[in-house]
């Protein structure tokens, strides 16, 4: 294989400029389904964090089950089992359903147990103070807990989030058009390597920067704790 | 007129007996110093004055409220009991008035002019006025521990508590902390003081309780339990911070 | 047949459950082996180039933080459709074994090189001083003083991170390996019944949570906030 038949089957600007316009197609669905499952898994992963805060342990425990339940599957076995398996039942669901679904179990457990150690991070003495002020449990939590909560684990949060924009790209395994599934068809049809190529730096262009702030992040936690 | 009413407070912690039943009266403008080794109760003590601990036993009436009857609302009840606590505890993610103005807005539920109109007087009866935008880690030691004590009297409350305020302090930063709550005296407050600050004790205090082993051994003026201590364990005691 | 009747036919049917639950269980090995391979290899390349870096070289060290952003920035599901749809297109046809196997290693490659390259940066200059004044040489240094402190501190954050990027191995039946789920996959359209699903699931809750509690055990074990 001479070089220009390497640079022909993996970089030709042809057969990008012919598949671009599925390419944009499917990256823009990328993008709606990460603004879709990114606030849903986060909403979800709050309402596990409160939860796991509640001294009753009838509370407290069957959250704590489900959070390891839902991060010990895999996220692509879910999927598959709300896509394919569910409508055995005779229940109709879409693949943006389980999509829906099976990102708001999955990502939310994750964001749960970062929520969940945000909160521990916070000092006993910052809810001494606040309750001794005459706050409720619940505005203390608001007000004090969560905000410094949210903070000092924001690197972990941008973290998973760059994740779950990652994992989008499972949904082309149920056939949701997205930029994945949109690159393998471009793929299969022009027998060429280029859609999927492009699809990955389209997929580097749009993460790179969020790597490099969680880098900086991560090194300035690590200068702070020095 | 009493003001704290504290009889026979147990407190358990498992199975460690920590109060063994402690009574405590506190008269209206009263100022009353709590001394003892560490590990005596004191801080358990004052913490369960306004219910932070749950005591094991007792009764607690604070300005006429019974504060154990499960049908006080605690966090009404806990307004007129200001508390500042050794590491400060202020908020890092509120400025100074921020940090003064919360209850006020949340709990008292003034608009917020209001509110930071009371944040503003409560910081300065502290010297503070001009620190008001700053926020925690800006602000000294001092400062710090000077916008809690803030944060707490611009509730208004009936009584003050104190937990060892100055320790986590350097020498030279104590001083401010301490005229400020020798202000608040002048005012009229009512305060309890856990601390290790004897010269203040001895000057500003109407009474000194002598603490060991969760319980109260001897109580009196300054000058009875500094000058003329009656119980060994006191003296034991007193000697021993003589020394320092 | 009532609903219930219908859901424990379709779900958790006993012939169907009985016929294939051998070929589960192959999967279940091979999905064991695919992780060990990921494991090994993908740590031991993190490590190695973390040492690399500790070298200091300026256009190495460069190269190396493009490679980790970049096996950060892209889904491994798209690197796993790169080797295997794309490969070919160059001559190189490579088994779905093969290319899970290497994407994946590579994903953890690079986020264990970050984990690893924080570790040995969080230990004190005065370690690297002490021990040089000794007459340490650098390598030296790094292994007996340095590498032993920094992988302390690293197991929390490694541990959690080895455990999401294993459960990647899913990814795997994408590309035809017969693993847990492409084995359940397999199953569910040969007998057009979803309980070879459920034993899937089942059985990554068997692999999976052991290991997943296991990690929240080292969480607090060798507490190491960040
Ligand atoms: N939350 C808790 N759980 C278990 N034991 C506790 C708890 N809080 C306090 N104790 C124990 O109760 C005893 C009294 O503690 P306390 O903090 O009231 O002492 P102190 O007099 O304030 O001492 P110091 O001068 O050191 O502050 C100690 O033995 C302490 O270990
Ligand atoms: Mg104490």
């Amino acid at each position: 294989m001479t070089w220009d038949d390497f640079v022909l089957a993996f970089f030709s600007w042809q057969i990008v400029s012919e598949a671009w316009p599925i390419l944009w197609d499917g990256l823009q669905r990328t993008i709606l389904m990460s603004i879709m499952v990114v606030p849903l898994g986060f909403l979800g992963g709050t309402i596990l964090a409160l939860l796991s805060t509640v001294h009753n342990p009838w509370v407290r425990w069957p959250a704590a089950v489900w959070t390891d339940v839902f991060r010990a599957l895999p996220p692509l076995v879910l999927l598959i089992f709300l896509y394919a398996g569910v409508p055995f039942t005779g229940l109709e669901i879409s693949a943006w359903g389980a999509v829906a679904i099976g990102f708001f179990l999955n990502t939310g457990s994750y964001y749960g147990e970062i929520l969940r150690a945000g909160i521990e991070s916070v000092p006993r003495g910052q809810q001494e103070a606040a309750r001794s002020t005459g706050l409720t449990r619940w505005q203390t939590m608001r007000w004090i807990v969560l905000p410094q909560a949210f903070r000092n684990v924001l690197p972990d949060l941008i973290s998973n989030t760059l994740e779950v924009v990652k994992l989008t790209s499972i949904a082309s395994v149920v056939a949701l058009p997205e930029l994945l599934f949109q690159a393998r068809q471009a793929q299969s049809v022009t027998y060429n390597a280029t859609p999927i190529v492009a699809a990955a730096v389209i997929y580097f262009i749009l993460l790179w920067p969020m790597v490099r702030v969680l880098s900086r992040l991560e090194n300035k936690a690590l200068a702070g704790r020095r | 007129m009493a003001i704290v009413e504290a009889t026979g407070i147990h407190k358990h912690f498992g199975a460690l007996h920590v109060l063994k039943g402690v009574d405590l009266v506190v008269q209206e403008k009263e100022l009353v110093f709590v001394i003892g080794p560490s590990g005596s109760g004191k801080s358990t003590l004052l913490r369960c004055l306004n219910r932070l601990e749950e005591p094991s036993g007792g009764a607690i009436i604070v300005d006429g409220v019974d504060m154990l009857s499960p049908r006080t609302d605690i966090n009404k009840a806990r307004q007129r009991i200001g508390m500042v606590f050794q590491s400060f505890n202020l908020y890092p993610h509120m400025t100074a008035l921020g940090n003064v103005t919360l209850a006020l807005r949340k709990v008292l539920g003034l608009p917020k002019a209001e509110a930071e109109k009371r944040g503003q007087a409560a910081l300065d009866r502290v010297h503070l006025a001009d620190r008001a935008g700053h926020f925690p880690g800006q602000l000294s030691g001092g400062q710090q521990q000077r916008v809690a004590i803030a944060r707490a009297i611009a509730l208004e409350p009936r009584v003050m508590l104190f937990d060892e305020p100055t320790s986590a302090l350097d020498p030279e930063l104590v001083g401010g902390v301490l005229e400020a709550m020798r202000e608040l005296r002048q005012d009229g407050m009512t305060m309890v003081v856990v601390s290790h600050e004897m010269a203040f004790a001895r000057a500003a205090a109407d009474r000194v309780v002598f603490m060991a082993d969760g319980a109260i051994v001897e109580q009196g003026t300054p000058d009875e339990v500094f000058g003329n201590p009656q119980h060994e364990r006191t003296k034991a005691f007193i000697g021993q911070i003589g020394r320092h | 047949m009532t609903n219930w009747e219908r859901f424990v036919d379709s779900f958790f049917n006993a012939r169907v459950a009985a016929e294939y639950f051998p070929k589960i269980v192959e999967g279940f090995w091979l999905t064991i082996v695919l992780a060990a391979c990921i494991i090994v290899t993908g740590l031991a390349a993190g490590l190695g180039l973390a040492v690399i870096r500790a070298f200091g070289l300026r256009v190495v060290n460069l190269l190396i933080i493009f490679v980790v952003d970049l096996f950060r920035a892209l889904p491994p599901l798209v690197i796993i459709a790169l080797l295997y749809f794309g490969l070919p297109a160059a001559g190189l046809s490579m088994d779905g074994f093969v290319c899970a196997w290497i994407a994946l290693a590579a994903v953890l490659m690079a986020f264990s090189e970050e984990i690893f390259w924080a570790g040995i940066t969080a230990v004190p200059k005065g370690q690297w001083e002490a021990a040089r004044s000794t007459g340490l040489g650098f390598l030296q240094t790094l292994g007996y003083v340095v590498l032993p402190q920094a992988l302390r501190m690293t197991i929390p954050p490694l541990t959690n991170r080895t455990i999401a990027i294993t459960k990647g191995t899913a990814l795997a039946s994408v590309v035809a390996v017969p693993d847990i789920l492409g084995a359940a996959n397999a199953g569910v359209s040969f007998s057009f019944n979803p309980t070879p699903l459920t034993m899937g699931a089942a059985a990554y809750l068997v692999l999976f949570l052991p290991v997943v509690i296991f990690g929240r055990w080292v969480e607090t074990r060798f507490a190491w906030k960040r």
